[in-house]
């Protein structure tokens, strides 16, 4: 049987523009995910979505819903005002783990500890990128970052933070999982799961939060295939993939 | 609805509820507890939301998520809160967003005292998050005035799409006062549709609340967008005069200060000295026009003030050289009595 496939754009994507994103960035990866899932649910006259503070600043120039932007770390609180005197609408947050493992790591624990009935997408690329590339909370043990030059070092900075261990050590939380971008192969089960997210949101399961290991080419100074190559052979075994945490 | 004695923090609490505000979200600080105590009590009731919030940095973000949809919100806090609320005031105000914000002042600076204080007048007419931006500062001096600012308070965020701050001492929230607090519909305001979030199925466009324009022009044009609206707030100017008439002496006070002013004039007035008294009741916008028409007759002008000093430098500014202005201040908790009033006045004769 002959089957007749059509890739095109997502409805969820702005019409002709293209993100400043650096080429071979995991953000551009997920934003498509993203409207994919938009699309799939036909969610995108509800949806509303908060931009964060990191290279995803202007995703709204890209993904076509209602947006608000949020403060460096603040969605997660932002996002509870917008779920709870909307709860019609579908809201996700968007954060990069400068912005939620660090300056935000109150909101998103609280938020998640509350049981907010939203959706967050977690970009884990273990550096700070839109400001050229300091030291994460994320950054692994002996990599390099503007701010830690000899690599990351735990008596001076502790070891890089778990976020989806430390969120699923909590009760209220409905849905947890790890995902990457860096493989096409992974990339269909981070769409699954991002769909999944949004599903449970809907669905009034509570809080669902996907944490994606991403990468930075630029900031590494590496080349994007060389980049991903690092997420799965760095990061993904200090961050393992999977599910945290199910309501089911 | 009858008058009734409530406490001030209760009363404003109420006012909300009865302006239609249905959700709350807060963090507790003395000398405000009463308030989001209250609202977790009367808003599940009436289908609405309290949220104890892990911060003010946090109370402050949900605000504004809530004000991004249009929705009447409120928070509370005392001082060294509002502190940590400054950023999120910035960006509610560069993304305009309606919200309303009470501050119910105590001592400062840093941790200060739990008492009244009048110490964060800077903080509330100049600023305290970063850029060009302005927040609409209402101040009681009676709690039937908190609660009818309070209700204004909701129509002024939504009509002008800015926040909007409560400046009361904490006396206003603590003393108790009859009070007469009655449904208040809105009339007059401007659908939220177009703007508030949520509504794409109700409108051609999407919306996209933001402050962050990283094109110089553009960033140029929104801060000259948001000054015209301040300017046209001007028009919302609101104070009080007190036996201006023939006033050879101006004192200027705001909110429970201005209470105290008001007996020592009444003795002063009985000795035969002709004083009177402007209580500006916005803060921002500043009475400044009416309070330099008054200063042309005046022979001396009298601040009196909870800090050491704030308003001063707006009623100078007013006065500029027409007449001479001294300022009369107690603070960390102290309040200025009738007595000192009375004899910092007699000492400018
Ligand atoms: C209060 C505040 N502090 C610092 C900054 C500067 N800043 C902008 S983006 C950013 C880091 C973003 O890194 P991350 O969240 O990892 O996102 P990425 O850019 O890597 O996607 C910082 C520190 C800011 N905008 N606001
Ligand atoms: S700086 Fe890094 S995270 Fe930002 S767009 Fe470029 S590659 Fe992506």
């Amino acid at each position: 049987m002959k089957e007749t496939r059509i890739y095109e754009r997502p409805k969820a994507w702005m019409k002709d523009v293209h993100t400043h994103y650096c080429p071979g960035c995991g953000h551009g990866i997920t934003h498509r995910l993203l409207c994919e899932v938009i699309d799939e649910l036909e969610i995108k006259d509800k949806t509303i979505g908060i931009a964060p503070v990191g290279c995803a600043a202007m995703m709204y120039d890209y993904v076509d819903t209602d947006y608000c932007e949020a403060a460096h770390g603040r969605a997660p609180a932002l996002a509870t005002g917008l779920k709870r005197t909307r709860p019609d609408r579908v809201v996700f947050t968007y954060q990069g783990d400068g912005d939620l493992a660090s300056i935000g790591m109150a909101e998103i624990v609280h938020a998640a500890n509350r049981g907010e009935k939203f959706t967050t997408i977690f970009i884990n690329n273990a550096i700070y990128g839109m400001t050229g590339g300091q030291m994460a909370p994320t950054t692994l043990i002996g990599q390099k970052a503007t701010t830690c030059p000899y690599g990351r070092d735990p008596e001076l900075a502790g070891y890089p933070m778990r976020m989806c261990e430390l969120l699923s050590t909590l009760e209220t939380p409905a849905y947890i999982e790890r995902v990457t971008v860096a493989e096409p192969k992974y990339v269909i089960a981070a769409k699954k799961a991002i769909k999944k997210a949004f599903q449970y949101q809907i669905e009034g399961k509570g809080y669902s939060f996907v944490e994606v290991l991403s990468n930075c080419p630029t900031n590494w100074g590496m080349q994007p295939v060389q980049s991903f190559k690092w997420t799965l052979e760095t990061m993904v075994p200090y961050y393992p993939l999977g599910v945290y945490k199910d309501f089911e | 609805m009858a008058r009734v004695l409530m406490k001030g923090t209760e009363a404003i609490a109420e006012a909300a509820v009865q302006a239609g505000c249905k959700y709350f979200f807060g963090y507790p600080i003395t000398p405000q507890n009463e308030i989001p105590e209250y609202m977790s009590a009367r808003l599940p009731a009436i289908g609405g939301a309290y949220v104890q919030a892990e911060s003010e940095v946090a109370a402050i973000n949900m605000v504004m998520g809530g004000g991004a949809t249009g929705t009447k919100i409120m928070t509370t806090s005392s001082s060294p809160g509002i502190s940590l609320m400054s950023e999120g005031l910035s960006y509610i105000a560069g993304c305009e967003i309606p919200a309303v914000v009470v501050n119910v002042m105590r001592g400062g600076p840093g941790l200060g005292g739990i008492l009244p204080a009048q110490g964060d007048y800077f903080q509330a007419t100049k600023g305290g998050g970063n850029g060009d931006y302005r927040l609409l500062v209402l101040a009681p001096s009676t709690l039937q005035e908190a609660v009818d600012l309070t209700q204004l308070a909701f129509d002024l965020a939504l009509t002008y799409r800015n926040p909007v701050m409560i400046l009361a001492d904490g006396f206003m929230g603590q003393m108790m006062e009859a009070v007469e607090i009655s449904e208040h519909k809105s009339e007059g305001i401007p659908d939220v549709t177009p703007w508030a979030l949520g509504n794409k199925d109700k409108r051609e466009k999407r919306s996209v609340l933001r402050s962050l324009y990283l094109d110089p022009e553009k960033l140029e044009k929104h801060n000259m967008d948001l000054k015209a609206k301040y300017d046209a707030m001007q028009k919302e100017v609101r104070f009080e005069e007190y036996c201006t008439e023939d006033a050879e002496y101006l004192i200027a006070a705001f909110g429970t200060t201005a209470r105290i002013a008001r007996s020592a004039i009444a003795n002063l007035r009985d000795e035969g000295v002709k004083v009177g008294m402007i209580r500006p009741v916005t803060l921002y916008p500043f009475p400044k026009e009416r309070i330099r028409q008054l200063s042309e007759k005046a022979r001396h002008v009298l601040v009196v003030e909870m800090n050491t000093g704030q308003m001063l430098e707006d009623v100078q500014a007013a006065v500029c050289d027409r007449a001479p202005v001294s300022f009369y201040g107690r603070c960390g908790g102290i309040s200025p009595s009738v007595k000192e009033i009375e004899e910092k006045l007699r000492e400018l004769l």
